[in-house]
């Protein structure tokens, strides 16, 4: 069967998404140097851009573009070391990756490739850069705006990042056992990160980058493929799956956001919602206290029902309680305000809140203010509502999240008006 | 093989008031420290204490033709320099582990050593 050009270049776009991590983390394990693997790592795509169309898509895409990567790491590295005069000591790829025996080598070059960019030696938000630009491939220009910071700052990163990896000499190995669930948490929270930020785009005008949150899904599908009694790792997957079935549902024909109240649950992906739902009850057979992916995964699946008022918001506000006590964050203290408000009233939830005001890490956030001003909005509050949506429209930068604040800073100012003349 | 330098961040008050038989178990602790490494692979090139930062002095400003001298620290920090060693380690997760075991009252910063000897 002759395949056309375009039908070529649809594979070599597929292998980009699915195989560019394989082919990296096996080409990093033959050469021992992530520079050099990522670079005969592209060179290898661009190869098979140019013979794909003529030669054929070949029958295991990972497998070729993993052998070309490497013969290209090996002719550098002869190079080299002929160059200063040393023997080569390398072997020659036999191209054999495809076989059974050769996946779970695959597969654990992968894990090795995430655990060595997530290593505590480098920091926090480099973790992450390198962990998208190593294990996603997805390019430095879109990972600076995704971070919000210039192209320039955000390739100078990776590069630091990966010049640690190899001064320091970061292993290219699985975490010693003792370490494994520390490293597996700092690994959890650089694909959770990376999928909120896919799934809330910081800027513009999309609210979601489909692209983003893919990526983020199938890493967490890898990860619990090959850690399967990893609890933390199954919660991570559900609150994945369970927040992204609703995507169809988030935004309206107009584009405007829909909260979760509101939303039309048919429009839901329900096959993702059912095995998120079976993945958060897996999560939750651990040991307690639960992680804090186990119990991100139970709260998105209480609110995973057929209609909204199936919520049983005092189980919320429970798994909250919980929350905090293993992950005491002011984000997660804000949607514990929110849930005590659905079930003692807006005062209560805005007591909640005011413990949270003069919090630092808060302060850039708009949903604070956001969630005061919806609290004030019910209790009929309608000037200081009105002033709390101005705040958080000054904070806010997703444009489909401003028009939804806009919407109803509009609203509570006629409520308020109304009632002014009513007077 | 890479060799990392550690460099040892005690609290210098406690090590004033430190008194003979403190000073016998904290040897008798590197000592161990010591052995341990070895145990687990490593190779211990050069280790040693420091005389407390109150006896450091600064020389700055090589460039400048006119270097100038002055008493204490190149840099004041809570917990001041006081001891290091340069260990042989596989890589920075077996480096990282025998910082982990380190006795110090402070703590370490583990850097890689470069490798000038050509190749």
């Amino acid at each position: 069967v002759s395949r056309s050009i375009g039908d070529a270049a649809d594979a070599v776009q597929d292998a980009y998404r699915h195989e560019w991590a394989r082919v990296v983390a096996a080409t990093a394990r033959y050469a021992g140097d992530l520079d050099l693997a990522e670079e005969c790592a592209q060179d290898a795509f661009v190869t098979a851009l140019e013979t794909w169309p003529h030669a054929g898509v070949p029958a295991s895409p990972g497998a070729w573009l993993t052998t070309t990567a490497r013969r290209k790491a090996i002719d550098h590295l002869r190079r080299a070391s002929t160059l200063r005069g040393k023997l080569p000591l390398l072997v020659e790829p036999d191209g054999s990756d495809n076989d059974a025996e050769e996946e779970s080598v695959i597969a654990d070059d992968t894990l090795r490739l995430v655990f060595t960019c997530c290593h505590p030696a480098i920091a926090p938000e480099t973790q992450s850069a390198l962990t998208l630009r190593l294990v996603c491939g997805v390019p430095t220009s879109d990972i600076a705006r995704l971070f919000l910071v210039s192209e320039s700052t955000m390739a100078a990163r990776i590069t630091r990042g990966k010049r640690k990896i190899q001064v320091a000499r970061i292993p290219f190995a699985m975490p010693q056992q003792q370490d494994l669930e520390q490293r597996l948490d700092a690994a959890l929270t650089v694909i959770h990160l990376f999928f909120t930020a896919g799934y809330t785009a910081t800027t513009g005008g999309d609210l979601v980058n489909r692209e983003v949150t893919v990526r983020a899904i199938a890493l967490g599908r890898q990860l619990h493929a090959l850690l399967p009694e990893q609890h933390e790792v199954a919660g991570l997957l559900a609150v994945m799956l369970l927040t992204d079935a609703r995507r169809a549902a988030r935004v309206d024909v107009a584009g405007d956001l829909v909260l979760l109240e509101d939303q039309d649950r048919a429009l839901w992906d329900l096959d993702q919602v059912a095995e998120g739902r079976a993945l958060a009850e897996l999560a939750l057979t651990g040991p307690r206290p639960f992680g804090r992916f186990a119990l991100q995964a139970a709260i998105a699946a209480v609110h995973s029902g057929p209609r909204a008022t199936d919520t049983d918001w005092s189980v919320v506000v429970g798994l909250y309680d919980q929350l905090l006590e293993v992950w005491p964050s002011p984000v997660v203290a804000l949607n514990r305000a929110v849930a005590i408000a659905m079930v003692d009233g807006p005062s209560a939830g805005l007591d909640a809140v005011s413990a949270l005001r003069g919090d630092a890490a808060l302060s850039h956030y708009h949903y604070l203010p956001a969630v005061e001003a919806d609290l004030l909005r019910r209790q009929g509050n309608w000037a200081a509502s009105a002033e709390h949506y101005r705040q958080a429209l000054t904070r806010v930068q997703n444009d489909v999240e401003r028009r939804f604040l806009q919407a109803r800073l509009a609203e509570v100012t006629s409520m308020g008006e109304g009632s002014r003349h009513g007077r | 093989m890479a060799q990392y330098m550690y460099l040892i961040f005690d609290d210098e008050s406690a090590m004033a008031t430190a008194t003979e038989e403190d000073w016998q178990m904290m040897l008798k602790a590197h000592n161990d420290f010591q052995q341990k490494v070895a145990d687990l692979g490593g190779t211990i090139v050069h280790g040693d204490a420091l005389a407390p930062s109150s006896t450091a002095t600064s020389v700055r400003g090589q460039l400048s033709g006119a270097p100038a001298v002055t008493d204490g620290p190149f840099a004041e920090t809570k917990e001041a320099l006081g001891g290091f060693y340069v260990i042989e380690a596989a890589d920075l997760d077996q480096a990282i582990a025998f910082a982990k075991i380190l006795p110090t009252n402070g703590g370490v910063e583990v850097r890689p050593v470069i490798d000038t000897s050509g190749g």
